[in-house]
């Protein structure tokens, strides 16, 4: 098999594992989270979630009948060669899975509303590129959910308010979203560059499993101090109370003007899918957990 | 909290017996609908046209569903709710003329709805958003699907369910709102929650 039709194969893959399986975090995180609910009605919505989730899992079904817009992180390693067929192949894998998985035909021209019927469109799948190091690609594949991607939002902040100005806009975009974006929720924060740049990293902190914090003390304090705020809220599971509105805060940042402070949100449901493999030269896979 | 079993056609006197924060289970048949399929409803009520589906007593449910066409027969492999408040323009105006008892879906709606529900007698429940497995389990059969143009997730799918559930009731026909009072107190402590976090 030609390294074009492994990285068609492989994509098909990780879109079915990505909306078959949830990734280890998120299922810790729930399931602690259904052990510590004080809610009544929060803990049933939990268990439907982990039944939901045993479930899909036994059916090889997807978790959630939503199974997103179709996003690809692409890291091409520097000794990998050419990859210009790669979006190709990414496309094709996107139609396959349709079909296959199956996948909800979702992607609509965004004035007409006509559905393609094969989750492909303009600029769709969307691939993000990154450059890297040997001889393999890494591609994640995200297929995002429109109930929470419909809350995200952006502010740009006063700067001289700095941390403050950006809790209180999390906190208060929190609020705002309340039982739409199907929590427990993921919040994903990106702070500074430009407007464009701020939302990007919002939507690529939401890749960094939930239980590894940033690697910088004050911005890893800044997500926790976040998350257990976000929980004072008693939004709850699904918004119908309790204790548990988020299960994780990440934040990424860049620097940026010194007369801004853009800031981006991304939201994240408790469905929270994404799959990851490595595609070497030499046709080798190794399928990340 | 009750629980009440319900089997469509649904009377407004049961109908009006639950109260928020109750669970509710529902026989018989139901019908997705989303924004499109609401609009395209009103529209043909609005101008005579014929609606493939009689809503009255019915259950809607706001769900775009992943279906497979296996041997010429149609089958749901996934199909949890959708956000409701999309529906918010239509929703008041579908119960006061279509009739249906009782709406289904996940986030919760608006004071319209809310209004609709009192005067004309209807609940709405919230399923557990994004459990689409846990919901495709009590469907029975698909009975039909009317206005497929509109696409795989806008289309009238018309389901038969045994005790769909269990669903929260979230707006009973009493004028109240579950989400609201929810959202209300979470508004009340976001003062406190912000001195918490030490921001003026």
């Amino acid at each position: 098999m030609g390294i074009e039709k492994t990285v068609e194969k492989t994509a098909v893959e990780i879109l079915r594992r990505a909306v078959i399986y949830l990734p280890r975090d998120v299922k810790e995180a729930l399931n602690s989270a259904y052990e510590n609910e004080t809610s009544e009605v929060g803990r049933t919505q939990l268990r439907a979630i982990l039944d939901n989730i045993r479930l899909g899992e036994s059916g090889k079904t997807p978790i959630c009948q939503d199974t997103g817009i179709i996003l690809f992180f692409v890291t091409v390693g520097r000794d990998f060669g050419d990859f210009s067929f790669v979006p190709e192949a990414l496309r094709a894998a996107v139609r396959t899975a349709t079909v296959d998985v199956p996948l909800r035909p979702n992607a609509v021209h965004p004035l007409t509303r006509k559905n393609s019927g094969d989750n492909t469109g303009m600029n769709m799948p969307y691939i993000n590129w990154d450059i890297g190091e040997g001889d393999y690609i890494e591609v994640t594949a995200m297929p995002k959910g429109a109930g929470s991607e419909n809350m995200s939002s952006f502010a740009m902040l006063t700067p001289v308010e700095g941390e403050s100005a950006l809790k209180r806009f999390v906190i208060d975009q929190v609020i705002k979203a309340g039982a739409q974006p199907c929590p427990p929720t993921i919040i994903g924060v990106g702070v500074g560059g430009s407007a464009d740049i701020a939302l990007k990293l919002a939507k690529e902190a939401l890749l960094r499993p939930i239980d590894v914090r940033h690697p910088e003390p004050q911005i890893a304090n800044l997500e926790k101090v976040i998350l257990d705020a976000i929980n004072m809220t008693g939004i709850g599971p699904m918004g119908l109370g309790g204790k548990f509105t988020s299960l994780g805060v990440n934040i990424e940042y860049a620097h940026c003007h010194t007369a801004s402070l853009p800031v981006g949100l991304n939201m994240q449901c408790w469905a929270a899918r994404r799959a990851t493999a490595r595609i070497h030269r030499d046709g080798t896979v190794e399928m990340a957990s | 909290m009750a629980t009440f079993k319900f089997r469509t056609p649904v009377s407004e006197i049961d109908v009006r017996k639950p109260n928020i924060g109750d669970t509710v289970y529902v026989s018989g048949t139901m019908v997705t609908a989303r924004d499109q399929a609401h609009r395209r409803a009103l529209e043909h009520a609005e101008t005579g046209k014929p609606i493939p589906v009689d809503f009255e007593g019915g259950v809607i449910f706001h769900c775009g569903p992943i279906a497979l066409k296996e041997k010429e027969q149609w089958r749901i492999v996934a199909a949890g709710p959708t956000t409701s408040t999309r529906m918010e323009a239509y929703e008041a105006e579908f119960i006061e003329k279509l009739k249906p008892r009782i709406i289904v879906g996940k986030a919760g709606m608006g004071a319209r709805t809310a209004e609709a529900a009192r005067k004309f007698g209807a609940i709405y429940c919230d399923f557990t958003g994004g459990a689409a497995v846990l919901a495709s389990q009590k469907i029975r059969a698909v009975r039909g699907v009317e206005w497929h143009d509109l696409g795989m997730p806008e289309a009238l799918w018309i389901l038969e369910v045994e005790e769909f559930g269990p669903m929260t009731v979230t707006i009973d026909s009493h004028g109240k709102n579950l989400h609201d009072i929810v959202q209300g107190s979470a508004q009340e402590k976001r003062a406190e929650i912000l001195k918490t976090l030490g921001v003026a």
